[in-house]
């Protein structure tokens, strides 16, 4: 199965099990979504739970806030990250609040979904990777998976979820890998980071569509005869620091990869992380492979600007040789 | 019901009045309410009006922060919520101390959010309402969400949202309606269009001639009513409640009336407004017009003004005492209620937190 259709198979799933839980955005109805993500859920589960609705962003995740504070589980799906701003203000300003607001009497059990990234030659507006927003406000949780078996469980937690799961789907891995992925339920628990590649000498720290770009950069740097340790953040916030701190503790190196821009990306929070928790254990200044402080390029240039194995290397040499 | 729409067609450029400003009223539009329950209405705005005298006070003194008033709002506040069923629920922005405290939350939750305390904002079990939204128009959306969820479930409630006229600039504003129109929600739009947003008057929000005709561009009714005759704005309402109910879909109704205070008490009016203007609205007072009403009726005397206003004032002083001594959140609850279960994250920082302040758990947290 590949990351689209784990995404599909949790859907379809919690729907089955959980007649609360509806789907609504736009086009994820009769077309099934852009990225087919939601193909053939309005034929099981009819219009009122899979629900085409108008264009306009805040729109869906306002009334989506409406439907969870009055019981419903929406799963929205806005099409693009590039296009989530308009929505920026509810989840910010309500969904991240409410339960605060309320001193707890009301919460609001929202996922919203959003495909991100580049590398899929799309059009402007459709490459965005701008989780440090969502993780820098207080009250949302950002999940960010990097195969099909966790998009799948982690999916499943983030529609159990008593709080406003950001759920961002690197669209670049939808059918890049396919992974076993088991019929049926399964969790895959938020807040914790896993150890997708165990080494001894340098962490390397990646999430969603960075994560086999590193563990190609692992590859290639074991025939250097550098032992390298891949963390996968999965989720962003609440952030799994032990799994981190654990690891550098070992290796006392660290390079952070992500394709968001640089400046204020989730990596300087990492590795800021890091220093007040692990400084004497680094053998060496925290490094980090990012995008630039750039709009996204269209696609003649993106492959310029997405963190590439040659970049990642040479950074993991750098803390090698510092 | 939906005949009170046909007639008072927006584009027509009709209002619905009921009750004229002295105090006569129109006996064929008037809705069907017993005579023990209008003196009521009075006692209501009345209690409003010096709860809403004693937040400004305690505000000047220092003992509350900024304050909203509501003053010369009481009519469409008090109309509408009466209207509601004791099932539906509303969602406010954060100038309805009337409607909140008809509606059953007690005025020592104002009082307590206003002062600043966060406890202020559990709205207690049975008590059908949100707390305040501030962003403007923003919790249009969530009216409507709630209403399609009412409907998804079928349960047979309805769903209010009140906004000022400011609001209907925002974004929210239109993909609210236009989700209302487009699910068939069972939501009440309710603008109080108090021709001022701050300092900006109404014909800089919009060019229309009126909030209410824009409802048709959603494809649903919309209706004008003079926001400071509390029998017009509680048979609007009503009427729009019960086509919710029957599964009509929503209604706009445009509430035509005036703050006669500031915006919040950090906000000065005498920069963008005349104090002729002022004293034209004020001739037009809800309260003064409704008790006029009942005076001739006979269905008040000068005792009953003077009883209601004091069992007012008592149990302003009560509210007062009461959230005075609640005492401020202490660090736990600042943090506890940001996830259902708090994660490392938090715990650490409020640890940090801790070791400067001492734990002390709250009365009422």
């Amino acid at each position: 199965m590949n990351l689209v259709e784990a995404v599909n198979s949790a859907l379809r799933e919690e729907m089955e099990r959980d007649d609360r839980v509806m789907v609504l955005g736009e086009d994820v109805g009769r077309a099934g979504g852009v990225f087919r993500a939601t193909e053939g859920l309005q034929k099981l589960f009819g219009e009122d739970r899979v629900v085409d609705t108008p264009l306009a962003e805040s729109g869906i995740v306002g009334t989506a806030i409406g439907l969870a504070l009055f019981g419903m589980r929406p799963v929205a799906e806005i099409q693009f990250m590039g296009f989530i701003y308009p929505a920026f203000d509810q989840i910010i300003s309500h969904a991240g609040r409410m339960r605060n607001r309320s001193r707890g009497r009301f919460s609001v059990p929202l996922v919203i979904r959003a495909p991100y990234g580049g590398g899929i030659h799309a059009p402007e507006h459709h490459s965005e990777s701008t989780e440090a927003i969502f993780a820098h406000t207080p009250g949302i949780k950002v999940v960010i998976p990097s195969n099909p078996y966790d998009a799948k469980g982690l999916l499943i937690s983030a529609i159990r979820d008593p709080d406003p799961v950001v759920f961002l789907e690197p669209k670049r891995l939808y059918r890049a890998i396919k992974a076993e992925v088991p019929d049926g339920d399964y969790e895959v628990p938020i807040g914790n980071a896993a150890v997708a590649r165990e080494g001894e000498q340098v962490t390397l720290i990646a999430w969603g569509s960075m994560v086999p770009i590193a563990s190609d950069a692992a590859d290639a740097l074991a025939e250097e005869g550098i032992d390298v340790e891949l963390i996968d953040v999965r989720t962003v916030t609440p952030l799994d620091s032990e799994t981190i701190i654990e690891s550098v503790k070992k290796t006392g190196r660290v390079v952070v990869v992500h394709e968001a821009p640089k400046t204020c990306g989730f990596g300087a929070e990492i590795i800021a992380m890091i220093n007040e928790r692990a400084f004497l254990s680094l053998s060496a200044p925290p490094q980090r492979v990012t995008g630039f402080d750039i709009v996204f390029p269209l696609l003649k240039s993106e492959h310029l600007y997405l963190p590439s194995v040659e970049r990642i290397s040479a950074a993991v040499r750098r803390v090698m040789e510092f | 019901m939906n005949d009170l729409f046909k007639e008072f067609d927006p584009l027509k450029d009709k209002m619905l009045r009921i009750l004229d400003e002295n105090g006569i009223l129109n006996e064929q539009l008037a809705p069907a309410l017993p005579d023990g329950k209008v003196p009521d209405f009075l006692r209501w705005m009345l209690l409003a009006r010096a709860a809403d005298q004693k937040a400004l006070n305690l505000q000047r003194q220092g003992r509350m922060g900024t304050y909203a008033s509501l003053l010369g709002q009481e009519a469409i506040q008090l109309g509408s919520a009466a209207a509601m069923g004791a099932d539906d629920w509303f969602f406010p922005s954060y100038r309805e101390l009337l409607v909140c405290i008809y509606r059953g939350l007690p005025l020592s939750n104002v009082y307590l959010y206003w002062m600043g305390n966060e406890i202020g904002s559990r709205i207690p079990e049975g008590v059908n309402m949100f707390p305040f939204s501030v962003p403007v128009g923003s919790q249009i959306l969530h009216a409507v969400g709630a209403a399609w969820a009412a409907k998804l479930q079928k349960r047979k409630i309805v769903v209010a949202v009140y906004f000022g006229d400011g609001a209907t600039s925002e974004g929210d504003f239109h993909e609210g309606l236009n989700f209302a129109g487009v699910l068939r929600a069972p939501v009440v739009f309710i603008c109080q269009n108090n021709q001022y947003a701050i300092s900006v008057p109404l014909r800089r929000q919009t060019a229309a001639a009126t909030i209410a005709q824009k409802a048709v561009a959603y494809g649903f009714e919309g209706i004008r009513v003079d926001g400071n005759d509390v029998f017009a704005c509680y048979a609007a309402t009503k009427a729009a409640f019960d086509k919710a109910r029957a599964g009509g879909g929503p209604t706009l109704i445009e509430a035509v009336t005036y703050r006669l205070g500031a915006h919040t008490t950090s906000d000065d009016p005498l920069r963008y407004r005349d104090d002729s203007e002022v004293e034209q609205w004020r001739a037009s007072d809800p309260l003064t017009r409704l008790e006029k009403y009942l005076r001739a009726r006979q269905l008040i005397n000068d005792n009953f003004v003077a009883e209601a206003k004091a069992e007012a004032d008592a149990r302003v002083e009560q509210a007062v005492t009461e959230a005075e001594a609640v005492e401020p959140p202490a660090p736990p609850d600042l943090f506890q209620y940001m996830f259902k279960e708090m994660p490392a994250s938090l715990k650490e920082q409020l640890a940090s937190l801790t070791e400067l302040f001492p734990l002390k758990e709250n009365k009422r947290g």
